[in-house]
């Protein structure tokens, strides 16, 4: 058993319990969403003792070096000291500054940041409403080239961050920022094929790859693929039609049921991907939205002969029901 | 002398080896369950490590170490089926890499010593 020392408290945390488990058993976690290590919305500082390595994955090497990591991850074998993850020195402030909607379920939200953030697109954030500090994980659809920042944003029925990213909060309203995250971005050779496939808002950070792919000169096939289980899950029809226009970029957008529009096959991602005839052994994969569709395809890819390394994937990990 | 590791090439040659095994396993009507988890990235990690260590590598692993680590899959069911089936894979996926058959023999009777530790016995 394992004891936690967190702001002059001490708790047991039981065998194989987690420090979010533990502490919300105490009445005083941080902020959390995924509670399964992906998106990094429970980072906590350990000041003393040791962290088993799956408690740091994924995070970056400087977060690491500072003992930062995740609530979700960390089973403590021994005695922990642990702290809130320091805000001021690791959050960007950032303002609402623009709100469209892209489709019935999907709103276009713009961020300016006070100051400078670094990051590739493709990436997430975590995004922290300020009043009382809920934390959601969104992607980046922007380049860092541009002056705003862009997020795809999806109404979840009964979501708390979307319905106020998407409705309720007004422009010029503050947030903070933490991040990036992830390892979603361009990175291949200039010849590579690209195969993208996502669901949902899962395009987000596929159109940011494409342009930031094309931006850097890529001249091999582009295949980005964008799937729904209905029509209604599908956007950004036009700007997906207008990156198609480039010799190198092929687009594909299928639902499994219901009424097909104009220009959409109706046909399971996964089987549109694999049949189409890409040459997996030199392509390079990214995966992102419903965390079924992003773990399936990553499976079926990998038999089919992708090495595991060429495949990047951000399953969407939603917050399980009441937490 | 020099270990297999080091006779077969070391740390890349896991690395080339590790798709190869995970595939092999996972396309295993008699074994995938066992290594189907959601974090692939995760599981690949733990296979490379399995790797190093059946080819006699760098690693920190004990028999009791291999005990606790397989336990909750003896709860499974993990039997002498599959513990054969897993070497069988492992022998297959060398033979795919060029290692020579008295090599690959060699790794299977030292994996036959870890038999009754990762089947908890
Ligand atoms: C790495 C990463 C990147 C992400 N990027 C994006 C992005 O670019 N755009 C985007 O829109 N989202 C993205 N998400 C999801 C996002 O972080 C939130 O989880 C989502 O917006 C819901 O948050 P909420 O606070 O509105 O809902 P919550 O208040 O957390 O949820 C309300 C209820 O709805 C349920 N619920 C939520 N979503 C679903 C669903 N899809 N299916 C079934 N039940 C559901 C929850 O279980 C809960 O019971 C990403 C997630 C991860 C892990
Ligand atoms: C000589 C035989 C074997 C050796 C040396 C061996 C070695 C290892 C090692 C080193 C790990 C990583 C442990 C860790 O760091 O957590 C591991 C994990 C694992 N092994 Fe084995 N293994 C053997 C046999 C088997 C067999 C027969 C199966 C199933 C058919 C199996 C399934 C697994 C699985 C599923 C994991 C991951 C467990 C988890 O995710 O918690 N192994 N093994």
């Amino acid at each position: 058993m394992a004891r936690l020392t967190y702001r002059g408290g001490s708790f047991e945390a039981e065998d194989g319990e987690s420090v979010l488990e533990c502490l919300e058993r105490a009445g005083c976690a941080p902020p959390s969403s995924c509670r399964s290590g992906q998106c990094q919305s429970c980072l906590m500082k350990a000041t003393s003792g040791s962290l088993p390595p799956a408690a740091q994955q994924g995070l970056k090497d400087a977060w690491r070096a500072q003992g930062l990591f995740l609530a979700c991850a960390c089973r403590p074998t021994e005695d922990l000291e642990v702290a809130d993850a320091d805000g001021g020195a690791l959050e960007v402030a950032a303002t609402i500054t623009g709100r469209e909607v892209l489709s019935d379920e999907v709103v276009r939200i713009r961020l300016a940041t006070g100051s400078p953030f670094e990051y590739r697109a493709g990436q997430f954030v975590s995004v922290i409403r300020p009043s009382d500090r809920l934390t959601r994980p969104y992607s980046l659809a922007s380049l860092p080239s541009e002056p705003q920042l862009e997020l795809h944003v999806r109404r979840v029925p009964g979501g708390r961050m979307s319905a106020w990213l998407c409705d309720e909060a007004p422009i010029g309203e503050p947030v903070q920022l933490r991040g990036p995250a992830g390892e979603c971005f361009y990175l291949a050779g200039e010849e590579q094929p690209l195969v993208l496939a996502g669901t949902s808002t899962g395009l987000a950070p596929l159109v940011g790859i494409v342009r930031d792919a094309l931006d850097r000169g890529h001249r091999g096939p582009i295949a980005l693929y964008h799937g729904s289980v209905r029509a209604s899950g599908l956007y950004l029809a036009d700007e997906l039609d207008t990156l198609a226009t480039h010799p190198n970029v092929r687009v594909v957008r299928s639902v499994l049921e219901g009424p097909t529009p104009d220009g959409v096959v109706q046909e399971g991602l996964d089987a549109l991907v694999l049949g189409s005839g890409h040459d997996l052994k030199a392509a390079r994969a990214w995966l992102c939205g419903a965390p079924e569709l992003v773990r399936l395809l990553k499976k079926k890819l990998f038999l089919a002969g992708m090495p595991l390394k060429a495949i990047a994937s951000d399953p969407f990990v939603v917050a399980p029901a009441g937490a | 002398m020099s270990s297999i590791y080091e006779q077969i090439g070391g740390a890349p040659a896991v690395d080339a080896a590790v798709d190869i095994f995970y595939r092999k396993v996972l396309a295993d009507d008699r074994i995938s369950d066992f290594f189907d988890g959601t974090d692939m990235d995760a599981q690949a990690a733990k296979q490379k490590a399995f790797i190093t260590m059946a080819l006699g590598g760098p690693n920190q692993y004990t028999g009791k170490d291999m005990r606790a680590a397989h336990k909750h899959l003896v709860k499974r069911g993990l039997s002498d089926s599959h513990f054969d089936a897993v070497v069988e894979n492992l022998g297959a996926t060398l033979q795919e890499l060029g290692v020579p058959a008295a090599t690959i023999g060699t790794i299977a009777e030292s994996l036959g010593g870890l038999r009754n530790d990762v089947l908890d016995r």
